[in-house]
Parts: structure tokens; sequence; C-alpha cells
């Protein structure tokens, strides 16, 4: 196989096509899985992308492919209790990331989701009704009052202000698992946990077949339906292959603690903007670490613990 | 070698012949199948938003109808099973007939699984050698793995078994017969793995539990005989190919039963998610009763309940069973039950409410339909033409001789005296 791509490469550029995105594209599709890449391999396939993004987006793109630093594995922890549900997150998470941002309810893609619960309202009028009625089984009269019910979730509130009196909230994205369902499903190993923690994809290698997005108790995945809505003008030029690097038609993609970020010494995108501090991120392996300080001195939750999944996403509050 | 060519060539130069009639069934498969294409592109440049699919329902029709024809592939198995193994002299005649229809089905499986992708173009992925074929990790890697097996091995037990009755010779019983027995494991196995391919997701509540690979095999071994009797009925009137009653006797007793085994896990299901009633039991009262005023799909539950219901009692009825002209509206009864049960039914609840609570109902488009309608019409022209063949052969119409020039138009002469051989 790695001849024929060369081949049709060698042919491809004999051709000396002067549109660069049908050169490139048509490399790309023989390309290999970039984990089993060697670097010089992995540096290739950087440089083609980095060319066609170039031209498609008109400004100078970069494809970062900087591999997981020894000695760290990133954690993130989430005080609830400061969330104030502002979702700028959400927003700056879709700019940072290159997601698909159309009209359409398809073309529409974010990553992080923060779920308004309501908070629990007990009444006295209540007390005398019953569910189900007449068949000799009395339930308490508040049943069915809704008490932060993570599993009814709901995440498309417009008040006028945030905080909302009557709810509280939980964000929620990839919860970068130890041990990830997703991982263990995908059929052509496209989707694996990278040394450093954070479980990528591999977009140019994924077939679309979805099993990620179906074993995923979190909701975490997307899939790209069409070709993502992305405006030259909104593109976020600083890109990682295994991160924000625009993606195709017909792939999933999901959160990846912002790899082209991280990986350089910064915060994602998401711990930057929130405005309570309520994100806490960090080398779990770094006892003087944010994350390793609030593990060792806070309540911490994990989400669907009993799933086994282990997840390095961190709930707490004070 | 030059027989191998012969059978080719008259195998084909048989299954172009025909009748108005039958010329007919097949431009109207093939108008259809042109559809598939249109929408093969559309997915393949638009992408899957021409279909009803979204990130939070992103299985629906394609998936629903591609796992419940793997069980149409494994029902098959339902007439090679007593052929072989209890040596039913009726279902022994018509044995090729089930792999006919099992070769069918799983490409039929193959289209659905194409239809489905996001990146057909990436297929090459999975190969081994080229790509990854995540082992033993992936139940999907497994799935194509069995569906593959299960196609190869239909494939030669068929084409052998009729090349050698082409050939007036008989079949080398040490080679057959072991691959005969492993494609009675094999069609399990088919469907077992289908079923752990949505059952092993604790992510999903109503497909998490181990009922499912047990459910999805009575279910296929209802579905697929259904299928089976209604075709065999076709073969009876309309060609010179007679299937005894006691054959299709004998399948409406499987049916029966595996009908009866499903509605009875059915009703476990039902009492043991509702009966607690928990969060993990949504999916099933969404199917049921509908969830937060979304009911799109309760109608198609309570009515495949019905006619599930309504042709297990016909089945249990043996004036009725043994009625050749009730058994169809039966089986089609059942059929289109186990259809709605199977497919969207299953599939679609699986996303309603999402890991998070969230709950969307699953719009199925124009083209998806269409698609789905096409992928049929494709396994159908495919189905007609292998068992055109397969009868053809059968019946001494496409038979070797050495001296090829002396082919005469004698057909129906030699194929009354095939019949009457036959019987």
């Amino acid at each position: 196989m790695l001849s024929v791509s060369s081949l049709m490469g060698t042919a491809a550029l004999m051709a000396k096509s002067d549109d660069v995105k049908a050169t490139v594209e048509w490399a790309e599709h023989f390309q290999g899985n970039y984990r089993l890449m060697t670097d010089a391999e992995k540096a290739e396939a950087r440089a083609r992308l980095a060319k066609r993004y170039s031209a498609q987006y008109s400004k100078k793109v970069t494809v970062d492919g900087t591999e997981a630093a020894p000695g760290v594995l990133m954690g993130y922890a989430l005080n609830i209790k400061k969330c104030i549900g502002c979702r700028r997150c959400v927003k700056a998470c879709v700019e940072e990331n290159n997601q698909s941002r159309g009209e359409k309810p398809g073309e529409r893609i974010e990553w992080i989701q923060v779920l308004r619960m309501e908070r629990g309202e007990f009444f006295k009028d209540k007390m005398n009704q019953g569910y189900p009625e007449g068949l000799g089984i009395q339930v308490g009269g508040n049943a069915y009052t809704p008490a932060g019910a993570v599993m009814e979730g709901q995440y498309h509130y417009t008040p006028e202000a945030v905080p909302e009196s009557d709810a509280n909230y939980m964000p929620i994205a990839c919860m970068q698992c130890e041990k990830p369902p997703c991982v263990k499903v995908c059929p052509v190993r496209t989707t694996y946990r990278e040394a450093d923690g954070p479980v990528v994809i591999d977009y140019n290698w994924c077939i679309g077949c979805r099993m990620c997005m179906s074993a995923c108790p979190y909701w975490a995945r997307r899939m790209n339906v069409t070709t993502p809505v992305l405006p030259k003008e909104d593109m976020n030029p600083v890109t990682h292959y295994l991160g924000n690097r625009p993606r195709m038609r017909g792939v999933v993609e999901q959160c990846h603690w912002c790899l082209q970020r991280t990986r350089q010494g910064r915060y994602p995108a998401c711990v930057e903007v929130c405005p309570v501090g309520a994100r806490k991120f960090g080398n779990l392996l770094d006892p003087e670490s944010e994350v390793s300080v609030i593990l060792a001195r806070k309540n911490v939750f994990r989400l669907k613990a009993e799933l086994n999944t282990f997840p390095k996403f961190f709930y707490f509050y004070d | 070698m030059n027989k191998l060519i012969s059978f080719v060539a008259d195998y084909m130069r048989y299954v172009l012949k025909g009748g108005p009639k039958f010329f007919g069934w097949m431009g109207l498969l093939a108008f259809l199948s042109a559809i598939a294409l249109y929408g093969f592109y559309l997915q393949n440049t638009e992408g899957l938003i021409v279909t009803g699919l979204t990130s939070q329902i992103h299985d629906g029709l394609y998936y629903a109808n591609l796992v419940f024809l793997v069980g149409v592939a494994a029902g098959a198995v339902t007439i090679v099973f007593p052929a072989y193994i209890y040596h039913n002299e009726a279902m022994h005649k018509v044995s090729v007939l089930g792999e006919m229809l099992a070769i069918s089905a799983v490409v039929m499986v193959m289209l659905f699984v194409f239809a489905h992708m996001g990146r057909p173009d990436r297929l090459w992925h999975m190969f081994p050698f080229v790509g990854i074929f995540n082992m033993p990790g992936s139940m999907l890697a497994w799935d194509v793995l069995v569906l593959n097996g299960y196609l190869m091995l239909n494939f030669s037990c068929g084409f052998y078994y009729l090349y050698a009755k082409y050939c007036g010779s008989e079949v080398n019983k040490k080679i057959f017969m072991p691959l005969i027995y492993i494609s009675i494991v094999w069609a399990l196995s088919i469907h077992t793995v289908t079923a752990f391919l949505v059952a092993t997701m604790p992510a999903r509540p109503m497909w998490h539990h181990s009922m499912m690979p047990i459910r999805f095999i009575v279910t296929a071994f209802a579905a697929g005989p259904c299928l089976i009797i209604l075709i065999f009925s076709i073969i009876r009137n309309n060609t010179k190919f007679w299937i005894e009653d006691e054959a299709i006797n004998l399948l409406s007793v499987i049916v029966t039963w595996c009908l009866g085994l499903a509605l009875f896990l059915s009703l476990s299901e039902v009492v043991v998610e509702l009966y607690a009633r928990t969060e993990h039991a949504n999916g099933l009262y969404y199917l049921m009763f509908g969830l937060h005023g979304l009911t799109n799909l309760v109608p198609w539950f309570w009515g495949s309940l019905i006619a599930m219901l309504v042709a297990f009692v016909m089945f249990l009825t043996p004036s009725i069973r043994t009625n050749q002209k009730l058994l169809p509206i039966a089986c089609v009864l059942a059929f289109g039950g186990i259809w709605v049960e199977k497919g969207m039914g299953l599939i679609v609840p699986g996303f309603i409410p999402s890991p998070i609570g969230e709950v969307t109902e699953y719009f199925p488009t124009l083209i998806e339909v269409m698609m789905t309608v096409s992928l049929w019409a494709m396994g159908f022209f495919m189905l007609t033409i292998l068992l055109k063949g397969a009868i053809g052969i059968m019946l001494g119409d496409i038979r070797y001789r050495a001296d090829a020039a002396e082919k005469s138009p004698d057909f129906p002469t030699r194929g009354a005296t095939a019949t009457l051989e036959a019987r």
C-alpha cells in the first residue's frame, strides 16, 4: 500500500496540478494510521495538511505534532458549586477548536454541554396527591418533584441572566477515561489514548461507523454529518494534528483537552475563559499541581463511576 | 476448467431468459436499485445530513435494517439444519435455496453497512495488512469477520452443491459435510455477534442486557423462515419446481416455536424493566408510551405487537398453519412485526434518551426511506437471479453436456422429466 500510495503521490506531483487542495487530498487518501507512522511520515502528513489548510482558509495554518511529554498525566477538576451556567466555556471551545458552526442543526457542533438541573421544591399542598392513583399503591405526594436529576439533563436554556435561582449547573464533556469504551469498540483503532492521558482521534483514519458514539456513556462525541461550516475569518490557524485541525465530512470528533495548547504548557480554552474559576487543569503526577491538590483536599466524584470508565475529569465542591 | 466456464455460461444464459412477468419484476427492481446510486452520491457529497441521523440519534433505518437482515441470513439455517442433521428429505431438496437466501441477505447487510458509514471510501482502513483490524477488542471487527465468513461458507456450500448437480456428479462429502456443519454453527455466531454489538454497551441501558443474543436468534428464526415460506409459495406458483408441503409445514412449526419464544422474551423485558421503572427503562418507556410528549414510535410498537400476536395465534392454529392460502398472511404479519420490533423498535429507543438525558426524536428523511427500499430491491434482484439459477439446476434445465454444440431448445420436456424424477 505504501508503494502504491507513493506512486499515486508521484503521479499527482507529476501532473503538476495547480489545485493544491485536490493534490493534497489525493495523497491524504492513502496515508496510514497516524499512530503507526514513522516520524518522517508524520511530518510529511502534517506538512501536507498545513499546505491544504493554508490554501483553503487563506491564511498561514500550522499543524503541530508535539508528542506527549514524559512524566505528564493530564487531569481536570470542575467545581460544580461555582459554575454559574454562563456557557462561556462552550463558546470558547467552539472558537478554539474549529467546530462546525452553521445554521442547520447538523452543522452546529459543541463539545461541552452545560446541563441545567432543577433545585428541589417540595410543597405541602401536594402531600395528598399520589401516583398511581386508585391502584392501592401510594407513593409520596412529592415523589415526582425533580431535584438535580442529572439524567434528565437540559442544556437548551435561555434565561435573562445566570445563575438562575431555581437551578444549578453541571458542565459535561469528554471525561478522558482511563479505560475508554470508545477506544475499545473502534474497529480501526483510529481513536486511542495518548500517553499523557487524552483520548484522541486521527480524523483521517476514521471510517465514520459511529460505534464510539454509541459506546460513550457521557455523550461526548459528535458526528460531522456534513462538511463542517467554518468561515475563513473565524478559523483558528494554530492547530495540532490530533487536536483542533479542521475536520472533514463523515468523521467523529470530541474534546481532546486542547492538545494544541496543553502540550505547549497552556491551559485549555475552557479553563482560561471560565469567569468564576470553576475549571482546574493540571498534571496528576505532579503533587503540587492544582488538580492534585484538589484531589487531595476536596470532596471529589466521578460521573457514572459505576461504569468503570475511570474518568480523569473530576467533579468537586467546596 | 472447461466445465466451470460452461457452468458460468449456462447459468448466465438461463437466468437471463424469462417471460414478461420475469422481466417486469426485474425491471422494477432495477429501477428501484438505481435510486440507491443517487442516494449514495448524495451521502458522499453532502454527507449524512441528507438523512435524519444526528449526533443524538446516529443510527436509524440503515442500522435497523442491517440488524434485521443479519437475522434473515441466519434464519436460512432453519432449512439447512433439519436437512443435514435430521436428514429431512423435503428440506434436503431445498436446502440450497436457503443458502442462496443467506448469500443475498448478507450482501444486503453489506449494502446497508455502506449506506450507514460516514466514510465508505475509507473502508480499506479495516482490511488486514493494509489497514488495521481491531481484533479482538472491537465487536464490530468480529461482526465483519463472521459475516464475511458466513458469506463465503454459504457461497462455497451452495455453489459447490449446484456445480456438482450441474456436472451430474455427487458432492465430495468429506469436504461438503464439514462445511455444512461449520455453516450451521456459524449462522448462530453471526446473529450472536450482532447482538453483542449492541448489548455490550453499558452506555445504552435499553440494549445492555444478556437476553439480547437469544432474543435476536429467536426473532431471526421466526422472521427468516417466514420469508422463506413466502418465497417457497411464490416458487411453487410460478415455476415448475415443486416444494413439498412437508418442508413448508416444518418451517411453520419452527416459526410457531420461535415466535412464541420471542413474545415471551419481549414480555419478560417489559415486566422486568417497567416494574421498577428506573431511568434505565426510559428507552423502553419511550417506545411503549412516549416520553416528554414525544410519541413517534408508540404506534409502531403496538402495531408490531398486535401483528406478532395475531400471527402467533394463526401459527398456533393447525388448520391455519397448514392452509397454504392463509399461511402467507400469517408470515407477512410476523415478518413485518419483527422487522419493526427488532429494527426501529430496538435501535432508535437505544438513543432516546441520550446518555445525558436528552430526549429527541428521529425522523427518517425521504432519501433515507428511498435508500432503504432501494437496497432491499437490490437484494431481491440478486435473490431472484440466485434462486432462478439454483432452481434451473435442480430441475436439470441447466446441465453439463460434453458436446456443447448439441444444445437444443428442448428445455421444457427435459425440465418436466427432471421434475418427475425429483419427485
